[in-house]
């Protein structure tokens, strides 16, 4: 029989769950039943986890990244906002050819969703979601009207702090990964429960995209920058062949 | 003493419950973007067996979960991934994408995968692995994506060599991975997220 090793050695970097929020959350309700309680189980990387879902540019409509105008055409109502940043992996090396999905509410901090039944008025030409991918040295843009801050349901008071939703697929499905995009200065953000799952204020920091004057648009759109990080790979030292 | 200059990885946040919006729009109940990633696994003419998956996702209170989305990612018939870093990526199948999306309904919370049997993939130190989907859950009040496995179970024989099941103690534990049979082309697999028959989820 054939023997299908695997030629790489760029394994991934084993993640730091301690930047990220515990699955278990209590200050977020809904994560407490939600929440596994036995560990994980550790799996040393294969073709399963180096592999996953690439895209083609080609895939994108030419406003997919235009969430101002991608719904009907007309332009939505709001703030008008450039977010731009690079996708890097910790190494520092940039990621080219990530997916970026993005969803929001509209200015009013209502969603477009059969769900949402937040007395705030949907926006007509407001749909809320949008795609981009990164360029050869990891960069992206996109251009939408900065979303509404809104209550849900937690504490009989609990509000979300403006935010965009970001999906990002890297090379392989190790580097997969949904996060969420604030404001710099956002004065909800010491009340957010969601924001509040993220132990390290530090880490929450990065969440927290700056306003980036030199990028905005004068006359025309305010911009902000937000650089993601993605798990990196080891580099080749030494010969390692998982195939044995 | 000097810093070592690695970035930290973006901390993770929950998907909350309007995820449908950026990843299956017309889920939440309109069209948006001209094409939907994941919407399908594998083209009409690729080879392999048809099958259909479906389950439920419980939580810790046994109720089932009506906002979450499962992506999928799995080889096609004859093993090979669709990502140029599998070596015989060149082989697989035309149309297969490998990559698939599907939501739980927000009635009744069942999901539905629509997809072809997998064959079995390369190991480590050259061993092979039991056909296997790899899953991503994400969901309101789950604060990082969730990954997991799915196995078959008239996979069998190779199961029982597969080296990610064999590293599930108690053995018992396993079975939280493996799909049912259940008529033609067809199979059964629930996930529980919290609880007494917690499934296995992986740290990959």
């Amino acid at each position: 029989m054939q023997r299908w090793g695997l030629p790489l050695t760029e394994e991934y970097y084993q993640r730091d769950r301690s930047g990220h929020p515990p699955a278990h959350s209590p200050v977020y309700k809904t994560s407490v039943a939600r929440s596994p309680r036995l560990p994980l189980l550790s799996v040393e990387n294969s073709l399963s986890e180096i592999t996953g879902p690439t895209f083609n540019h080609s895939a994108l409509g030419k406003l997919d990244n235009d969430l101002i105008h991608n719904f009907t055409g007309d332009p939505a109502i709001g703030e008008r906002t450039i977010v731009h940043g690079r996708v890097l992996d910790e190494n520092g090396r940039p990621v080219p050819g990530a997916l970026l999905e993005v969803w929001q509410a509209n200015a009013g901090g209502r969603y477009r969703h059969v769900k949402d039944g937040y007395l705030a008025p949907l926006d007509p030409n407001f749909g809320g979601c949008g795609r981009c991918m990164t360029d050869a040295d990891g960069r992206y843009h996109f251009r939408t009207v900065k979303p509404g801050a809104y209550p849900f349901r937690n504490l009989s008071n609990s509000w979300r702090m403006a935010h965009i939703h970001f999906s990002i697929f890297g090379a392989g499905l190790a580097q997969r990964l949904i996060t969420q995009m604030y404001f710099e200065g956002d004065p909800l953000r010491a009340q957010d429960p969601i924001a509040g799952t993220i132990p390290d204020a530090a880490a929450l920091d990065r969440l927290m995209a700056p306003l980036d004057l030199k990028a905005s648009v004068p006359l025309d759109s305010l911009a902000y920058r937000f650089d993601i990080v993605l798990r990196g790979r080891r580099a080749t030292h030494f010969e390692n062949k998982l195939e044995g | 003493m000097p810093s070592l200059d690695y970035l930290p990885e973006t901390p993770s946040q929950t998907a909350g419950p309007f995820i449908h919006i950026g990843l299956m729009s017309r889920i939440a109940g309109f069209d948006a973007l001209p094409s939907e990633p994941g919407s399908a696994v594998a083209g009409p003419d690729v080879a392999g067996e048809r099958i259909v998956i479906e389950g439920v996702v419980r939580d810790g209170m046994g109720a089932p979960c009506r906002d979450l989305v499962i992506e999928l990612w799995q080889a096609d018939a004859s093993g090979i991934y669709a990502h140029p870093e599998d070596p015989r990526h060149a082989e697989v199948a035309d149309g297969f994408t490998g990559f698939g999306r599907v939501h739980t309904d927000l009635e009744t919370g069942v999901f539905r995968i629509e997809t072809i049997k997998p064959g079995s993939v390369p190991g480590r130190h050259g061993g092979r692995q039991a056909p296997h989907l790899n899953l991503w859950l994400v969901a309101r009040g789950i604060n990082l994506g969730l990954n997991t496995r799915l196995y078959f179970e008239d996979e069998a024989e190779a199961n029982a060599e597969d080296a990610v099941l064999n590293m599930i103690d108690p053995p018992h534990r396993r079975e939280t991975l493996i799909a049912r049979r259940d008529g033609e082309g067809a199979y059964r697999f629930d996930i529980r997220l919290q609880g007494g028959e917690e499934t296995v989820f992986l740290d990959v």
